[in-house]
């Protein structure tokens, strides 16, 4: 046998090797992809729901996810755009063309697609009972991909949850914990004034201040976190983000109009 | 190297040379994924597959395999296996692939893998490589079902999810060991685990390195 720690033998078996590998690699991933969609797809779907508070262990969720209307919008007029139904607002926001840069961009995510998606719950009647706003935001040393639910009031939060974030497990990770995510509940975004004043503390809210319930509580030893939930939730509820729609959308249901 | 008898090199690394209790390899994910017995069975198949076929793969080439390259050989092998489980798990079994996140991908620092690698399928042929994996991978498993099991039981009150002791929290009679849920009970299971071992096989008892002398009295000290 010929020695095999020659040269040619090492490149030989280093690519060979190398080709075999990759050959395995790609054609799991490939062949695999449609499953893994799907599965992600579903998996956004239960936290639509979960935000809705529409969401139980061991439910069919595309079953229940079928009385949830999806709708696109546009950020700058807040009116519904007609798109198709494999439009994802984070794969937009990186092509130029169907995004812009931020230039005031509180929540750190350098861009911003021009169009978006909201989520409609119903009860039986027709009648409007969430609005589920999808946001995400820079925390310490990740973006955090959310839902946020809306009374029909488009003011008071009814619930929230995170899909995706790679903040530290134990700290930055406890935004996943339920129990901080159900003080979110009934927290409202704009005072009497119609002042964005949403904001997340330091630690606990304290008790007795006149503004708790603008208030939730911090994250200790994820002060950077938190500060990102923040400004996550200002930006997206801000002008910038659904505000325009919000306003539609109130308007239309003052005018007692059918929503559509 | 002697003839290896393949039930011997299959069941040995289970409890007589096991690779966790004996050769203290592979803790790190065994702190990691053992606080729930579904991401425990995950782990531990999921290992099985990767070092039986690493082993059987390593060993197939291990003639041609140059020896100054021979390490990152054996890496890609165990790496594209890796990859290749948790795509399966992330197409077929979501919600766990998503508990077990990154320690899927830590198969591949697993120090069990890589060492088995290097010293068995090198030097042996595929299957008995294969059985030598597998066996390895078995004994790996046993410690953390063992360590799974009891961290479900005495932290949530259930086992592979259904509740057998129900929590005080939901008005049962369990008030649950939080200390289980967290990652240093998994050492305190696995040093248990070796002590009761060591017990039964007191040849896995290591002699001392030195012995500490008695303490300095007053009085020689003057």
């Amino acid at each position: 046998m010929k020695d095999k720690n020659s040269i040619a033998n090492t490149i030989k078996v280093a690519t060979g090797v190398c080709l075999v590998a990759a050959i395995i690699v790609s054609t799991a991933a490939v062949t695999l992809r449609p499953h893994q969609e799907d599965n992600r797809n579903l998996f956004r779907q239960l936290n639509v729901l979960q935000a809705a508070g529409m969401y139980e262990r061991g439910m069919d969720v595309a079953a229940a996810f079928e009385r949830i209307e999806r709708r696109f919008i546009e950020f700058e007029t807040g009116e519904y755009a007609e798109l198709d139904a494999s439009f994802d607002p984070i794969r937009a926001a990186r092509d130029p063309a169907r995004s812009r840069s931020l230039r005031d961009d509180p929540a750190g995510i350098g861009r911003q697609a021009n169009y978006g998606e909201v989520f409609l719950a119903r009860d039986e009647d027709g009648n409007l009972t969430r609005v589920i706003f999808p946001v995400h935001g820079y925390g310490l040393w990740s973006t955090m991909y959310g839902f946020i639910a809306l009374e029909p009031d488009l003011n008071t939060i009814s619930g929230i949850s995170f899909f995706e974030h790679g903040e530290t497990p134990g700290l930055g990770g406890e935004i996943e914990n339920p129990s901080w995510q159900n003080n979110w509940i009934g927290t409202r975004l704009r005072n009497e004034a119609g002042d964005l004043v949403f904001r997340v503390d330091r630690g606990r809210t304290p008790d007795g201040v006149p503004d708790a319930d603008y208030r939730i509580d911090g994250l200790s030893g994820a002060t950077i976190t938190a500060n990102g939930v923040q400004a996550m939730v200002r930006f997206w509820f801000g002008d910038q983000g659904y505000e325009p729609y919000k306003r539609r959308l109130s308007q239309q249901m003052n005018n007692g109009e059918v929503l559509n | 190297m002697s003839e290896q008898k393949p039930r011997e090199v299959l069941l040995a690394p289970i409890f007589a040379n096991n690779p966790i209790a004996l050769q203290i390899l592979g803790i790190c994910s065994a702190l990691a994924i053992t606080t729930k017995m579904s991401t425990t069975v995950t782990m531990c198949i999921a290992v099985i597959f990767v070092m039986t076929f690493s082993n059987f793969f390593v060993s197939l080439i291990r003639n041609i395999i140059p020896s100054n390259i021979r390490i990152i050989v054996q890496m890609t092998i165990i790496t594209a296996l890796v990859i290749l489980v948790d795509q399966v798990l992330q197409a077929f079994a979501f919600q766990l692939s998503r508990e077990l996140s990154v320690f899927v991908g830590l198969i591949i620092t697993n120090c069990i893998v890589m060492g088995r690698a290097e010293a068995f399928a090198m030097q042996n042929p595929p299957l008995i490589s294969a059985v030598d994996g597998f066996g390895n991978a078995l004994g790996y498993s046993v410690v953390l079902l063992i360590v799974g099991f009891c961290r479900e039981l005495f932290g949530s009150g259930s086992v592979f999810g259904y509740q057998i002791m129900p929590l005080s929290t939901e008005g049962g009679w369990y008030v649950a060991n939080g200390l289980m849920l967290l990652p240093p009970s998994a050492f305190f299971l696995i040093a248990g685990f070796i002590w009761v071992l060591r017990t039964f096989r007191v040849e896995q008892v290591e002699t001392e390195e030195f012995e500490i002398g008695p303490n300095t009295r007053v009085s020689p000290a003057f």
